[in-house]
Parts: C-alpha cells; structure tokens; sequence
C-alpha cells in the first residue's frame, strides 16, 4: 500500500497526485515513469514522473482523466492509499549540456517535462520551453517552468498567449526566429510528439520523444509496448520510454494506442453506472 | 530423455533406514506384489471438457482419500527405487507413498516436505511423465506408472484443507539479512530454507502479486491462486518480509541494499522475456506474447472484465504459436474467453512437443485444434491495424539438430493463410536481463543467463547466488525449487562463516 499525500484538480481533467514512497523518491530521475493501479480491480497505469522531494520521500506526477483508471484515480482523496506504486522505470532522460535544449510539452507531458527542463537548465543548457493547451484556462505550473527556462512561449488555441496555432507551427516559427537548436525533447499526446518530430525533421535537430504506448507490467515482460523504432521492435518500457523522434514508426504506434478503444468505453460505461447510479 | 538423478552417500543412507524400518516391511508383505500389479492406475476426477472450457475454476478434482490409498498399494515399494532418480530434487517417492497407504498423512507430508517445498505446485504442473514416473517400475511391468504426481498433489492439498500446516521451530535469529530478488518458485524456497535456518529474510518481488509465473503465467485452471497465497503466507509465518512493487535495479540497486545490511543475495528473477517470432506484422492489433496474454488474464483478472478494469481481446479465431506448457495455457484461455476456433499452431510434429502430456490431452478434450509442422512468415493486418490473417508455411522433419529434436525444414511452395483476429506467440522467453544490466560484474552467458557454480549456485558476484530460469532460461518448477535448495544451503554455509 502506498499513501497518496495529495490528490488535487490542476486544471480541469487534469491532476496532481503526490504519493509517498521514500525509496522511489530518491530514485527517480528526470524521464523516468511510475506505475500505479488506482485500487484492486484497476489497471496497472504508466505516469512519467513530473517532481519529486527526496527529503520528504514523495514522488508527484501529472495525469489526465482518460479511462476507468485514471477516472477512479482522480477520485481519491490525500491521506487514502492505493495497493500498487512501483518504479522508477524506464531509463532516465540523457542529459548534458548540448547546447540550447527545446523542451515541448503538452497536457499532462507540461507537468512531466518540468524535471526535465530543470535538469537541462541545471546542466548549464539555455532552455527554451514550449506548452501546448487547448485553451488559456488549460495551462499548469507556468511559474514552476518559467522558473527553469530562458525563454518561455505557450500556444494556445484561444490566441490568449503567444500564439494560436497548434505547436508544431510555433516551433517551426522558434526555429525561423534564426535560433540554433541543439536538441528537442517533447512530452505529451502522440500526437504531440509525432508533430514535433515532424517539424525538426528537415532540420536535422535530434527530437527525443517520451512515448506512452499501452503497458501491462512495466518491467520488460509482457512486450504490450513494443514499438518499432527504425527497423528494431523496442520495449518501450524498459528500451525507453525517450526514443529518437525520427526513427519512431508513427503509424504504427497511433494504431496500437487504439487497441482498446472500444473496451475503454465500455469499462467507463459500465463502472460509471455502478458508481453515479 | 529422462536425465537420471545422482544421490549423495547420505541420501542413499536414509533411502535404505526408511526402506528397513519395520512398518514398511510389514507393508510390503500385506499385499503380494502380484496383487499390487492388478490394480489400475486409479484416474484423476475431472470436470467435464464441455462444461470447463467456459469457467476457469480447475479442471482436475484431485483423488479422495480412498483413491489416493488404493493408487499408493500399486507402489511396490522396490529396494532400488528408480522414481526417486527420475526426480530432480531426490525425493523419497515411496516414505511419501507409503505412508499414503498406511494412513498416516502427517508422515507423508512430513517425508516429502523434507524434500520438495511446494508440493501442491509440484503435484499438479511436474512433467511427470518425463521424470519420476517414467522410470516407475510398475510401468516397466505393466506400462503404467503409479500416480506418483497425483499422489504428490493429494497429500499435499490435504494438509492445506483438513490438516494442521505444520509450522517449523524457527531458531534463534542469526541477525544475518538475506535478500532474495523474485518471488516465483525459485526466490520463495530459498527464502522458506533461509527462513527456517534462523537468518531474516526479505523477498523483493517487481510486480504486486507473490509466485512468478505461478500467478501471472499458469492459469487458474491448473494452478489455482489459492494454493499459492497459502504458501507465501506460510513464508510469512516463518517471518519471511514480502516487499511487492519493488524492482531491484530501479527500486534499488544490489548495492543500495547491501548497504542496507543485506549480506547475501539470491537472485531468481526467472525468464520474463518473451522471445517475439520476428515476422513482418507483428506488431499488429490482435497479437499478444504469451506474457501479456496470460499476465493480462490472470494476474489482471481480464476474464473478469468490466468488473476488472483492464481488457483483453476476444478473438474468435484464436491462434497460438508454439508447442509448450505455455502454449497451452494460452489456447485454452482463449477458448474459455469464447474462440469458436482455439488453435496451436507447432512447427514440429506431436512428439517433440515440450508440453507435459496431461494438457495436452486435456487440450484436446476441450476441443482444441492442432497444427503440427506449420511455421508462420507473416502477419495480414486490416485497415485499421488489426490483424486478420497470417501465412503460414508447411514444415518437414529432418535431422536431428542441437536439442536432439529433428529439424523442421519449410517445404516450398507450401504457402497458405489462415483467417484470424488473435494470435498469441509462445515461442519462449529469455532470462529477464534488468538485473545483469544493473550489475556489469555478474557474469552472464550467451543467452542472458546469469552463469553458476553448479555445485553450489554462486554467481561470479560474492555472496550472490542464481537459480530457476535466470540461470536456465524457461524450465521448470522443479528444476528451479531444486537450484534454490541447493542455493539456500551454500548461501547458510555462506553467512555462519
Ligand atoms: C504459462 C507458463 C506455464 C508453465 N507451465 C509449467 C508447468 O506446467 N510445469 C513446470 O514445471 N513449469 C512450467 N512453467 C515454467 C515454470 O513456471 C518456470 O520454470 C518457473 O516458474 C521458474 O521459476 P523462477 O522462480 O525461476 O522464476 P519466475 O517464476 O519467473 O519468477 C521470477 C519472479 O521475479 C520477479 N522479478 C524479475 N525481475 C525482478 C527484479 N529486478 N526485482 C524484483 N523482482 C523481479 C518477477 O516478477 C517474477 O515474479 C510454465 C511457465 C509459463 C510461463
Ligand atoms: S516433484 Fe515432480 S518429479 Fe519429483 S516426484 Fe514430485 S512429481 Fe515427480
């Protein structure tokens, strides 16, 4: 059993959850995942961790209300206890000083790429951060980031902030500002990440994308998160989760996201009639 | 195929005590052997194959106390007793036995006990028929073999249900802490043997549930959670600490625990990693590794789903590729989860197939079809990424190749598709690399597995030692229950020096 220490709303469908694990807190580093299971009859859920306080033996992460899981997730209350937190899995983010590092996130991906744009900064890397919301009212932790970038910029499809279009148009537009980019690293919805690496393509700037395939176990042994990254099929679990952006088989990972699309609705479905009668 | 067993000096010592003891003689005389030989071998209730191809509850009843005594009179008690060479931890087949016969169930369990630790395990998934009771007299004598393994299993079930779970004496504590990393069979004898020797021991186990393959592999079918959880609280009993959801190497490295006072390590960390058939396609919608399968279905309860939260798919053309016990498993969970057509697809023929002959023939009975000599070169997939068919080639026999099993050679020209919506890939597993790539001085072989003393099961680490599938790559129980004893006494040597 692990004791979640706070449990709160960010924004909406999207939260915070805190648990105590002394062992996973002083562990885990920067690109790493947890993996949780809400209560006993739960799925085994990936989150990447997104902050953690050694001294207090806590370890945060960000997650957005999805399925039955993280639905039920977002419904325990600080002080409750949930029967499974294991980690830190995954190989840690490489980071070093390369230069000037992009860091692009979005959804849940702002709250998990803040320890690793802390970290580029702490590496003596300028930090450019670029968030992606759907609208103004979307945007978490921007002070937090703010704090560990040198240069800041949200898109927003409201046009409340720097501009309205869809990330990949603002990080071409970033790097036709005439910036030498050394590295790209992107957190977020597939989708985000397929965009990003896209846009870097051409360019030839390395883009590292932290995938989220479908995951069982977490530790290597069911291969429920394989992906083909130039002609190898990787765990992304234990391989990853941070892969080369231009060699990730896109497609393929956008159909295998999918697998479940059908049993997502109905276990929602059928848990939300038990719960809200 | 049968690898003989050898016995030490003290073995063979306490055999022949057993064998003269006056109780057995007198055994021995009650019933001519004559008359033991016209018994049959008394078969093991099951539930109906129509009826048990749609639940998950188990499939063998196990013999009633009538039945497991009359079985035990077909055991002639020899002198030189063959069974016990055929077993690969030694165990004093006809003490166990006999005292079945005689009635006496606490010496019986007591006997076997001394031997095999997880005997409820043993009795139901050994391949017996490979071992012990293939070099059974009786079946030399009238080709069947006594029911060594339902034997085991009676026995053993009966002093979980009606009888007293003996809990040892425990010795003063050594205040020796001992780290075993893996709770499948391997890391849960070790830690029973090391527990029962007085030394504090932790089990540091990955995933949220205690046993291994036993809860996340073998099904609820054959190998019912409950047997299991017995057994882990057992351990408890003896003070062993459980610790879930901790991977070593993540969690904490070797080093990490050795400065929290652990001083001797076991590692049986098993063979987690399925080996994928390496096609085009199979990255596909609707294909599973036997793993994700089985861990999706009965660790995850998905045969439960909704109620459970995590989904499976329900093929209703099921394939499996392989031949073993997994593959198996794999068939008959898709048919009790509704495949109208649940398929093993072997590239060898019958014979070589590794599974034990017992699930076989239960598969068989539950109306799965077999495939021999088919070998698949790639997966179809819709327009949505699902997979809808694979081609699959015809295979012949040739000569034999390194495991003695004749070599499959494709036939040409011998193409043709199969229409599925599930697949499953059984083709084996390797051993799980985390901890070998956390721990650059372990020595490991060319297949990943970390290599030992046979003698004793230290690795080139000191104070670490290996057994169960991370040492062989996928085995057995027994093989693996074997290593950790042997394991668990060197590393007790280990820790009084
Ligand atoms: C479906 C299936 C059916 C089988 N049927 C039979 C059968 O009928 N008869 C038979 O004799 N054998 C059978 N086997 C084989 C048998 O189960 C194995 O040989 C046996 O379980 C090996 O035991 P083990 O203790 O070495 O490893 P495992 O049972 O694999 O246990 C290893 C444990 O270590 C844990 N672990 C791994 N890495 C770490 C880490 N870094 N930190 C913490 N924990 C870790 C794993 O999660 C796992 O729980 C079958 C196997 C499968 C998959
Ligand atoms: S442990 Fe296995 S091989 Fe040994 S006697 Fe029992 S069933 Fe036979």
């Amino acid at each position: 059993m692990a004791k979640i220490i706070r449990r709160e709303k960010l924004v909406p469908n999207i939260h915070l959850i805190e648990i105590e694990s002394p062992e996973v807190a002083v562990k885990c580093r920067p690109g790493q995942f947890v993996i949780l299971m809400p209560d006993e009859k739960g799925e085994r859920i990936p989150l990447t961790v997104a902050d953690w306080d050694r001294e207090k033996g806590t370890v945060t992460a960000v997650f957005m209300v999805v399925g039955t899981s993280t639905h039920k997730l977002s419904l325990l209350e600080s002080g409750s206890e949930i029967p499974v937190f294991v980690g830190p899995l995954g190989k840690a983010s490489t980071i070093e000083k390369f230069g000037t590092v992009l860091c692009a996130g979005g959804c849940f991906g702002i709250g998990a790429i803040y320890p690793i744009a802390r970290a580029m900064k702490e590496a003596g890397n300028k930090v450019i951060t670029l968030l992606d919301v759907k609208a103004n009212y979307l945007l978490y932790w921007e002070d937090r980031l703010r704090a560990v970038s040198d240069e800041f910029f949200v898109s927003s499809r409201d046009n409340y902030y720097d501009c309205k279009d869809y990330i990949p148009k603002v990080l071409k537009q970033v790097l036709k500002d005439g910036r030498k980019i050394d590295r790209v690293v992107s957190i977020g919805c597939t989708y985000l990440l397929y965009t990003c690496a896209e846009a870097t393509r051409p360019l030839g700037i390395k883009t590292i994308v932290s995938l989220n395939p479908v995951m069982v176990d977490g530790t290597g042994m069911c291969g429920a998160c394989r992906v083909t990254i130039g002609d190898k099929t990787k765990f992304a679990c234990v391989d990853g989760p941070d892969f080369d952006g231009h060699l990730v088989k896109w497609e393929e990972l956008f159909s295998r996201r999918k697998s479940y699309f059908h049993d997502e609705i109905r276990s929602l479905c059928y848990w939300e009639n038990k719960v809200f009668p | 195929m049968t690898e003989k067993n050898k016995l030490s000096p003290e073995v063979k010592e306490k055999l022949k005590a057993e064998y003269n003891k006056e109780w057995r003689k007198e055994l021995r005389s009650a019933i001519p052997v004559k008359e033991r030989m016209k018994i049959s071998r008394q078969k093991m209730p099951e539930r109906n194959p129509e009826e048990r191809n749609t639940d998950f509850y188990e499939v063998n009843q196990g013999l009633d106390e009538k039945t497991a005594r009359l079985e035990a009179q077909r055991c002639l008690d020899c002198a030189n007793p063959q069974c016990v060479l055929g077993c690969p931890v030694g165990i004093d087949i006809p003490s166990f036995v006999k005292n079945i016969e005689r009635g006496d169930f606490g010496a019986s369990i007591r006997s076997l006990k001394s031997a095999n630790s997880l005997p409820a395990i043993c009795g139901r998934v050994c391949p017996q028929e490979t071992q012990c009771e293939a070099v059974c007299t009786v079946k030399k004598a009238t080709g069947v073999s006594v029911a060594i393994g339902n034997l085991e299993r009676f026995i053993a079930d009966y002093e979980q249900t009606k009888g007293k779970v003996h809990i040892p004496k425990i010795p003063p504590s050594t205040g020796k802490k001992v780290a075993v990393i893996g709770a499948g069979p391997a890391g849960l004898t070790v830690a029973g043997e090391l527990a029962k020797k007085g030394h504090q021991v932790t089990v540091f186990e990955a995933l949220h549930v205690a046993g291994g393959v036993l809860v996340y592999g073998i099904p609820e079918f054959r190998l019912p959670k409950r047997i299991l959880k017995a057994e882990v609280e057992y351990l408890q009993k003896l003070g062993v600490e459980v610790r879930l959801n901790f991977v070593v190497g993540l969690t904490a490295t070797l080093e990490d625990l050795k400065k929290d006072g652990y001083e001797c390590f076991f590692i049986g960390t098993g063979a987690g990693l399925p080996n994928f058939l390496r096609i085009p396609g199979e990255n596909l919608i609707g294909i599973y590794s036997a793993n994700e399968y089985l861990t999706r279905v009965n660790l995850m309860r998905a045969f439960d789903f909704p109620e459970y939260d995590t989904p499976v798919f329900l093929g209703k053309r099921a394939v499996v590729f392989g031949g073993g016990n997994v593959a198996m498993d794999s068939v008959r969970t898709a048919k009790r989860l509704g495949a109208d057509m649940a398929a093993i697809l072997y590239r060898r023929s019958r014979t070589e197939m590794p599974a034990r002959v017992e699930e076989v023939h239960h598969a068989e009975e539950e109306g799965i079809e077999f495939h021999f000599l088919t070998n698949p070169i790639r997966f179809i997939g819709d327009d949505q990424g699902k997979v809808k068919a694979v081609e699959c080639l015809k295979m012949e026999l040739g000569e034999p190749d390194s495991s003695g099993r004749r070599r499959p050679i494709p036939i040409e020209g011998s193409e043709f598709i199969v229409d599925i919506d599930l697949a499953v890939v059984a083709i084996g597993n390797s051993p799980n690399p985390l901890i070998p790539q956390t721990n650059p001085d372990l020595k490991v072989g060319k297949w990943g597995n970390v290599e030992v003393d046979w003698n004793t099961m230290a690795t080139s680490m000191k104070g670490v030692y290996a057994g169960g599938d991370i040492i062989r790559g996928g085995a057995t129980v027994i093989l693996a229950m074997g290593d950790a004893r042997v394991a668990a006494a060197e590393m007790d040597r280990y820790l009084r020096k």
